[in-house]
């Protein structure tokens, strides 16, 4: 970890009456994996254009790759690359065309070509359909060639745009693999997306967003400790005995969390003032979440 | 994995990233040549065939020239139109609103200047080619050949290069796909019916005579005129100079509305 790869400080994005990005702080060091957390609107999309200088900031400095932005933002987009979260790929061409053209938009020389072309679609696993049409292809091999087609350069950095929403668990998995080989080969990734499971399976350092703004920030394990205790206490009941419960347990100075049809003392430890039945369980990133923003996410 | 790229300062208008953009069309056009040729060409020659040999039976010569020449020469800019303007609007809305296809080009080292210039120049390029089709169909009707008629394809570049900046700057500046319509109806079909195309202008009133001067698509097809049948010297430098100003303005134009469109 020699530096900072991406240095937010205060970025502002308006649009409108609406603050997308709301004086956002982040820190990405260089060969980790950061994850940006949140639910749909709460501006991992806008700071991911912010990013790539697709949208400018109303405030605050930003730098990527040690060139500020907007300014140099050219620059800094020829050693990233992104994986939008809307499919943009162009479909009448082949697989091996795709990741052709954009070898041509960064700049790899003509004889280097043909193996950045190779390790992307070996990295993707897309070897064998590289002469097929992207419009044959499956949503996870398209969502494959989108993250082939950020990597072909080589990139110091990649930006993920929820790079596995809308995708069968099995496919989901696949891409995990996928990143996490990313991951360990040393390269910055930083992912934004809504499913707790991932940012906890492969987000060295998570930050929860929650309009536009920065709730929470540190490496999943810990925020969890730090907000949602070790243990958290599931209870069950109808809506009156689990409105009696949280009202107990808020009178014991826990936090409780609704989850339907069940609420969850977080936590919890026996013989701190408050007891219920209910199923013990460890806590999680989700409930440090809804703790923070009071949202339900993913 | 990473590998530390130069540290160089990228300008503006690049040579690699127009050629990038270009490279992309160009891959892109080999699975819709067909339908991109035949749209752009038959329509300008069913012009040609319709009124030359239409009115062709009722006005032999018009400005001393026979009138399937006369027309064969002015469908030139026809073609240019309908090979740079309409796809340029059309394709460009679909692109940014549809495919999001510049969302991705501008996530590599690619600017909106270079993205519009290439895209321009892509569909300059074609209308280079396709503005030279009426002509050679006319030459299988009697149009004589002739030396002049290879700057054609520079005229029509040139031409071309400006209506596609105007097609990109009417999709920057659109709300909607719908909103095309006011313009063909409204800009580009008064533009074309008074190019000279089909008809001189000088029995036209004299205000419209003026305001054909401002037409772009009348330069054009003055200039294919001079250049197949004889150049008229300081007027062609003028029409020249009047198509590289309307390319230069919609260029400029054309980039600060898709600058507008795609960055917020």
């Amino acid at each position: 970890m020699s530096g900072l790869a991406i240095k937010l400080r205060g970025a502002v994005k308006r649009y409108g009456e609406i603050t997308a990005v709301d004086g956002l702080d982040l820190d990405v060091p260089e060969g980790t994996c950061v994850g940006l957390l949140g639910p749909n609107g709460a501006g991992k999309s806008t700071t991911m254009r912010l990013l790539t200088a697709q949208a400018i900031p109303d405030d605050g400095e930003l730098e990527v790759l040690g060139f500020r932005l907007p300014g140099e933002s050219k620059q800094a987009r020829a050693e990233l690359g992104l994986a939008p979260q809307l499919d943009n790929l162009d479909v009448t061409l082949t697989v091996q065309q795709n990741l052709l053209v954009f070898a041509h938009l960064y700049r790899i020389p003509r004889g280097e070509r043909p193996a950045a072309i190779q390790r992307a679609l070996e990295m993707a696993r897309l070897v064998d359909r590289r002469d097929d049409r992207v419009d044959k292809l499956s949503g996870g091999m398209r969502r494959r060639l989108l993250i082939a087609r950020a990597l072909v350069h080589r990139p110091r950095l990649v930006l993920l745009d929820e790079p596995t929403v809308g995708l069968d668990p099995q496919v989901r998995q696949e891409l995990w693999a996928l990143i996490d080989a990313l991951r360990s080969e040393g390269t910055t990734i930083l992912m934004s997306t809504h499913y707790i499971e991932e940012a906890q399976r492969l987000a060295d350092t998570v930050m929860i967003m929650s309009h536009g703004k920065a709730v929470a920030s540190g490496p999943p394990a810990e925020l969890v400790v730090e907000h949602a205790g070790s243990e958290v206490l599931e209870v069950y009941g109808p809506p009156a005995r689990l409105a009696e419960v949280e009202a107990d347990a808020g009178a014991a100075g826990l936090r409780t969390r609704r989850t339907g049809t069940s609420i969850s003392i977080l936590g919890y430890t026996s013989g701190n003032g408050f007891e219920a039945d209910g199923e013990r369980r460890r806590a999680n990133l989700e409930d440090v979440f809804v703790l923070l923003t009071g949202e339900e996410i993913g | 994995m990473a590998i530390a790229a130069p540290r160089r300062r990228l300008g503006r208008l690049e040579r690699s990233a127009l050629t990038g953009v270009l490279v992309r069309e160009l891959v892109n056009y080999s699975s819709y040549w067909r339908a991109s040729a035949f749209s752009s060409t038959v329509e300008p020659t069913l012009y040609l065939l319709a009124f030359g040999f239409g009115f062709g039976s009722l006005v032999s010569t018009v400005g001393g020239y026979d009138y399937v020449e006369f027309v064969g020469t002015g469908t030139v800019a026809t073609a240019v139109l309908f090979s740079s303007a309409f796809p340029a609007m059309f394709g460009t809305y679909v692109k940014y609103a549809f495919q999001r296809t510049y969302d991705a080009i501008l996530a590599a080292p690619v600017d909106t200047e270079e993205l519009v210039s290439a895209e321009a120049l892509w569909m300059a390029a074609r209308a280079g080619v396709y503005g030279c089709v009426p002509m050679i169909v006319a030459m299988f009707f009697g149009l004589d050949p002739s030396w002049g008629m290879l700057a054609v394809p520079f005229i029509c570049f040139i031409s071309g290069y400006g209506w596609a900046c105007f097609g990109i700057m009417t999709a920057g500046f659109a709300k909607s796909i719908d909103n095309f319509s006011y313009i063909v109806s409204a800009v580009l079909t008064p533009l074309f019916l008074v190019a000279g195309t089909f008809f001189p202008l000088d029995g036209l009133p004299e205000w419209v005579q003026t305001l054909a001067k401002l037409n772009p698509l009348h330069h054009c097809v003055e200039l294919v005129r001079h250049a197949v049948f004889g150049w008229e010297g300081w007027a062609d430098v003028l029409s020249v100079g009047a198509l590289l100003l309307f390319g230069v303005l919609m260029w400029r134009l054309a980039i600060y509305a898709m600058t507008r469109k795609l960055i917020d």
